[in-house]
């Protein structure tokens, strides 16, 4: 090679034809200055006639166009390749497939109730455990909190929800099983082991564990939906149930929480389409076995964590077409799980337009 | 008052031991060096935190692109039925599980390709991508005041020219934030790229064929019954977490200071 080190002339950030923009003084505000770099910009297009720019802007619009048009054929493909990929599965147990609860890959017969159970059953034990939480938290924040603290704590509850779930996985396996383990279980067991939901083995790694976990990671959607909702309550409605002599919790009851119970709703419909989807948190914890047991502590499976396991290791087609079969409902659940929330955001909204036309 | 310290309980938990026991495992050839075998102690993950830059990559020069241009045609265009359309199936977008897209992405590319790939991870990245970009977009470009697009179609500029220049550079601090959020969002996913990426040992930088990225690696050491490869993982998820909160802080501390609003 030769060791000859081609000129390079750098580009010169000076000679480009950035044209000498004038510099806003300090006295100016924001807005005004906001208007100077806008009428600079404006000044720097060179303007031609109308006729001309008719070509470009057709070309313009169709791209745009264009990305729309890809962002809705994205999502006809998905559902396409899941109807498509799975429809050997389809065809060879039909309704079945979601009643059947073997699971037996050896010999090729495939039913899909223990994981269908062990969604559902975590995403409703998350949304016991979560919703009190977050609507405490919420009301926290916008009723009682100091407001030097109301910042930091959303943007912590705000961090809560960028942490992404394979380190709640993590963390989940090495402190929170051995603590449900040591110390939560035993005491449940003890305490509630009548009732058969805590009775068994205990793990620590199971379907209370993949509840908590879920819990935590949907806390922060519920709470900020549920914080904007809250603070959206006009503040006569506070100032008029305080002044009939209501406490500041009644006052919250029935001012605040009442009023704001559909955006609460909401919140917690999308919290569940959140869990119902999570993947990696879940398979880290919950035990992974396909069987429907009575107690919490036993391990279970689900739709999702079935797939993330199995996938890449499934032999044959039919195994991957029920993977993918598995796919298809659960893209087709929260599909009308977040159908149902936009539905009734769309109520709550023509109801307050209703209202202020009125 | 005690709901609100729940809450935060976990959080503290979490970021204690991830900075107890990640820091334990960080040192230097973790940072540059590629996996060791099963028994070797050492090792690191460099071919991972590499990995994931190519398939970010990857995935950004696809997604963002596609979810501004979505995000113009809500604002500009899409005040119709279409556009009502369009803007519904970007929220169903958003609320697919991450697993479903990387089942998509996975018969789209890898069953036609016959192989794993960055590009299918990429792919499946950029999907989630686009609608947070494009509803980002859409919601700062119609802060932008009706005015400033008057006057520069007044002044006889194209419609497109106005659309580039004007209305999407005066909002272009909260267009980017979507863009970070995006792309913090989808920093830390392992689930679509399980069998996209599918993970690789050694270096690899061909994005036709499988690549590490630092969640998956995470992943199949903290599932491994190996005290070592569990203490990679802490390491791991450490660098991880310093990677998007600081891209969340930075976009919350641009935001509310106002750095990159107004003046170009």
């Amino acid at each position: 090679m030769s060791d000859s080190v081609k000129p390079m002339t750098p580009p010169d950030p000076l000679t480009g034809n950035k044209p000498v923009t004038s510099v806003p003084s300090l006295a100016q505000t924001s807005t005004q200055r906001k208007t100077v770099a806008v009428s600079s910009r404006l000044s720097r297009i060179r303007t031609k006639s109308p006729r001309s720019s008719r070509v470009p802007d057709s070309v313009f619009r169709s791209l745009i166009i264009l990305t729309a048009v890809s962002v809705f054929a994205i999502v006809v493909l998905i559902v396409w390749e899941l109807i498509d990929k799975s429809r050997m599965s389809l065809h060879q147990f039909g309704v079945g497939f979601f009643y059947g609860h073997n699971w037996d890959p050896v010999n090729g017969d495939f039913g899909a109730l223990p994981f269908i159970y062990g969604t559902v059953v975590s995403s409703i034990l998350a949304l016991i455990l979560a919703v009190p939480l977050s609507v405490g938290v919420a009301v926290y924040i916008t009723e009682m909190c100091p407001i030097a603290l109301r910042a930091i704590i959303s943007f912590l509850v705000e961090l809560l929800a960028a942490i992404p779930s394979v380190i709640y996985g993590l963390w989940g396996i090495f402190v929170l099983a051995p603590l449900l383990r040591e110390y939560v279980q035993p005491g449940l067991a003890k305490y509630l082991g009548w009732t058969g939901f805590f009775s068994g083995p205990q793990f620590g790694l199971g379907m209370l564990a993949a509840g908590i976990i879920l819990a935590i990671m949907i806390v922060p959607i519920i709470a900020s939906i549920t914080r904007e909702v809250l603070s959206a309550v006009p503040q006569n409605q506070r100032e008029a149930v305080l002044a009939l002599g209501a406490t500041r919790w009644e006052m919250i009851r029935m001012g605040v929480l009442r009023n704001a119970r559909i955006g609460i709703v909401v919140g917690v419909i999308l919290g569940l389409g959140r869990a119902l989807g999570e993947t990696m948190a879940v398979t880290m914890v919950i035990g992974n076995r396909p069987e429907i047991a009575k107690s919490l502590f036993a391990p279970g499976y689900t739709m999702a964590s079935v797939i993330a396991n199995e996938f890449s290791e499934a032999t044959g087609d039919l195994y991957l077409s029920a993977l993918i079969e598995i796919g298809l409902a659960l893209f087709i659940v929260t599909l009308i799980v977040n159908a149902l929330a936009r539905l009734l955001v769309w109520s709550i909204t023509g109801g307050t337009t209703t209202r202020a036309n009125a | 008052m005690a709901a609100a310290f729940l809450v935060l309980v976990p959080l503290l938990a979490i970021f204690v031991y991830l900075l107890l026991k990640g820091i334990g495992s960080l040192n230097w050839a973790f940072l540059t060096q590629i996996p060791k075998p099963v028994g070797e102690p050492g090792g690191g993950m460099a071919n991972a935190m590499v990995g994931s830059g190519l398939i970010l990559l990857i995935a950004s020069v696809i997604g963002i692109p596609l979810g501004i241009g979505c995000g113009i045609y809500l604002a500009e265009y899409g005040r119709n039925r279409f556009g009502d359309i369009v803007r519904f199936t970007a929220d169903v977008l958003n609320g697919v599980p991450s697993i479903v897209i990387g089942i998509a992405a996975y018969s789209l590319v890898v069953m036609r390709q016959k192989h794993f790939s960055a590009y299918s991870g990429g792919l499946a990245l950029a999907i989630m991508m686009v609608p947070t970009v494009a509803r980002a977009t859409e919601e700062m470009l119609l802060m932008v005041p009706n005015s400033i697009r008057e006057a520069a179609l007044g002044l006889g500029i194209p419609k497109w020219r106005t659309t580039i220049s004007i209305t999407l550079r005066t909002a272009s601090a909260g267009v980017i934030t979507g863009c970070m959020l995006a792309f913090a969002r989808v920093a830390g996913e392992t689930a679509p790229l399980l069998f996209t990426a599918f993970g690789n040992q050694y270096w690899s930088l061909n994005p036709n064929q499988p690549t590490a990225a630092l969640p998956l690696q995470i992943f199949s050491y903290a599932i491994s019954p190996f005290y070592e490869w569990h203490k990679q993982a802490w390491a791991g998820a450490l660098i991880l977490i310093v990677m998007i909160v600081t891209a969340v802080a930075a976009v919350r501390i641009v935001t509310s200071r106002g750095i990159l609003k107004g003046t170009s």
